[in-house]
């Protein structure tokens, strides 16, 4: 039922709880998860900034969603990795949509609250528009 | 056959390269257009406001952004990218404009250009790798706070109405993008406040009173200036920062764009492409520009990816100046010193401040040194060249730690210096100290396999060593040299010595 799951993650402690649920989900149901990380513009603008080169940016993203993908790493289930540019609720909401994907798994609460009160949350928007189960963890 | 196979590939190519061309100019359409539409509007507020930041009227920020826009839309090398006038480009102008006038201006501004085309002919847009990060981080930061100190003078002298006008208008631009993101926020703030003033009939000051407004295309002219050498003495300066500043912006612009797409983009084609528009904008009475983060930003996010965006926005630009310009000149300064605070908050990279104390100490100094530099000269490019510069000197001091072992050997009748790290200009000082001349043993070598001889002054300090051994009769002899070093030792090895007989 829950085969291809899509994990929404941006590399914060509630992210790191979610990602334990797509696990669980994917052991369940012998099913395969693609983890997504969303760099917004703001995000660009300050990783070119700080960053030599675009592989050094690359590898300091890899490095900011490590935890997850150790996580994943060691529960042995097949994973992906997949970096979107844009604004992180209608980037995976567009990705969850043309992938048809069974699950997505989210967590309700991303890096700050302030930016969620002036961004709205991307749970939210996730819940609101993706077609397919949408798992918002505590 | 063969004739035959290259054939094919020469057509493929060209054929690849039209769907390139028509990839990047109609590969998007709708997205292009609404999202020039949305850039030329966030560009009215911004090109009136850099022009006022260099003292002049509106219309050479608005000719500049205009041509820079369309020219660049045809030759930039990174499509989807926005150029106009800029502040950073604004504030090297301000002492030229005060100094020598506005046809001086228009001058710098096409030799400007031709710099920038210099840059990209001879692929020296591999140059920006020499501009550490810290130095770039310091260049935003800077150029952020003289923005936003550059609004204070429109401040002096104002009453209350100044302070809630301007509170309004950032009220608006920060908190109308959470209702709706359909419309740019600056925009609405300026309508709102300029239609308080016009309707409340509030005496304040407006862009009209600081300026000329003429509702026309612009036209070529020939800066008319004397043809001389005073002449180029008086704008090269200025022409070069300009050129350095504007590059460095846009390539760094052009790499937040390449990572906000997930595209790559041809730097100097761009680096060209910059020069050629800021010579057609010299022609035209517009004053010198380059590529703007903030600006790029707003165009990839309102959908905006192929060259059609800047052309549209450059036209649409135009078309609102010579419909609008009769409005323009009533928007008061309120609304756009609220425009460039904002662009200033913008601009600003907040995560350099919380993050400083995690940077290395050295890397830290530089940035602060760039900003500073920058904020009491008021010209970025030398602050850039105060940040290179110490950036070269910590660099050198931490390269240049040089260590030496001593191993005494054949029953004390003879030493072996090891010698550990960089020889070079920097490290010889050191280097000379380790030694003890005045020793008693017959024999010395010097082993450098760990070490890199990369100048003649490394040379010059290994012969002097061996002069200042010999003087006290003792041999000299070498092991380890890498081959590099070897080759380096053998084509200036011994001409120091000799000239110091």
């Amino acid at each position: 039922m829950f085969k291809k799951i899509l994990l929404a993650t941006d590399g914060s402690e509630h992210s790191l709880r979610s990602a334990e649920h797509a696990i669980k989900l994917a052991i369940q149901f012998n099913g395969t998860v693609d983890v997504v990380y969303v760099v917004d513009a703001r995000t660009s603008k300050s990783d070119v900034l700080h960053y030599v080169d675009k592989y050094e940016v690359k590898r300091e993203r890899q490095e900011k969603i490590k935890p997850v993908l150790t996580l994943l790493e060691s529960s042995e289930i097949d994973y992906k990795v997949q970096i979107l540019h844009g604004e992180p609720g209608p980037s995976i909401v567009d990705y969850a949509n043309k992938h048809d994907f069974n699950c997505v798994v989210v967590g309700s609460r991303g890096l700050n609250n302030l930016q969620t009160m002036v961004l709205g949350s991307v749970s939210h928007k996730l819940a609101k528009r993706v077609k397919c189960p949408v798992l918002i963890t505590k | 056959m063969r004739d035959e196979s290259y054939y094919t590939t020469n057509r493929r190519g060209a054929k690849l390269n039209l769907q390139t061309i028509k990839q990047e100019w109609f590969g998007n359409i709708r997205g292009d257009v609404l999202a020039g539409i949305v850039v030329a509007l966030a560009l009215i507020p911004e090109a009136i406001a850099f022009s006022i930041i260099a003292g002049v009227d509106p219309m050479v920020g608005l000719y500049a952004s205009f041509c820079i826009a369309i020219i660049i839309a045809f030759v930039g090398g990174r499509p989807g990218m926005i150029s106009a006038a800029t502040g950073a480009m604004a504030l090297l102008m301000i002492t030229l404009i005060a100094d020598h006038g506005l046809q001086y201006l228009f001058a710098a501004t096409i030799l400007t250009g031709i710099i920038q085309i210099l840059f990209g002919v001879f692929k020296l847009a591999s140059v920006m790798k020499f501009v550490p990060r810290s130095v770039m981080v310091g260049f935003v930061n800077a150029l952020a706070i003289l923005i936003f100190t550059s609004q204070l003078q429109h401040f002096v002298g104002e009453g209350w109405v100044m302070y809630a006008l301007v509170g309004l208008t950032l009220a608006i631009i920060y908190l109308l993008p959470r209702i709706t993101k359909a419309i740019p926020s600056t925009l609405v703030a300026i309508i709102v406040v300029t239609a308080i003033a016009v309707f409340g009939n509030i005496g304040i000051r407006t862009v009209g009173d600081l300026g000329n407004l003429t509702q026309q295309l612009p036209v070529f002219l020939i800066p008319s200036i004397p043809f001389n050498l005073e002449t180029l003495i008086i704008i090269f300066p200025y022409s070069l920062a300009l050129a350095i500043v504007g590059l460095l912006e846009s390539l760094l612009t052009a790499n937040i764009v390449d990572d906000m797409t997930d595209t790559e983009s041809n730097k100097n084609r761009e680096s060209r492409g910059q020069g050629i528009a800021n010579v057609v904008t010299g022609f035209f009475g517009g004053m010198a520009g380059c590529a703007m983060i903030g600006q790029s930003v707003i165009n990839v996010k309102s959908g905006g990816r192929g060259r059609l965006s800047s052309l549209v926005a450059g036209l649409f630009l135009m078309f609102l100046i010579i419909v609008l310009g009769g409005i323009v000149v009533q928007i008061p300064m309120a609304a756009l010193a609220g425009v460039m605070i904002m662009v200033a908050i913008g601009t600003f990279d907040w995560s350099s401040l919380t993050n400083l104390h995690r940077l290395p100490r050295t890397d830290a100094v530089v940035m602060v040194v760039t900003v500073v530099t920058v904020v009491v000269t008021h010209d970025l490019s030398k602050g850039v060249l105060a940040g290179v510069l110490l950036s070269a000197i910590f660099f050198a001091s931490k390269i240049s730690k040089v260590k030496v072992t001593q191993i005494v050997a054949l029953e004390g009748s003879k030493k072996v210096y090891k010698v550990n790290g960089q020889i070079f200009f920097a490290s010889v000082n050191d280097l000379l100290d380790k030694f003890d001349f005045s020793d008693s043993v017959k024999e010395v070598e010097i082993d450098l396999s760990y070490a890199h001889l990369w100048d003649d002054s490394a040379i010059g300090a290994l012969d002097k060593i061996e002069m200042k051994f010999e003087q006290n009769n003792i041999h000299v002899t070498y092991s380890g040299l890498n081959e590099e070093s070897k080759h380096l030792k053998k084509q200036i090895g011994g001409f120091s010595k000799a000239s110091g007989h």
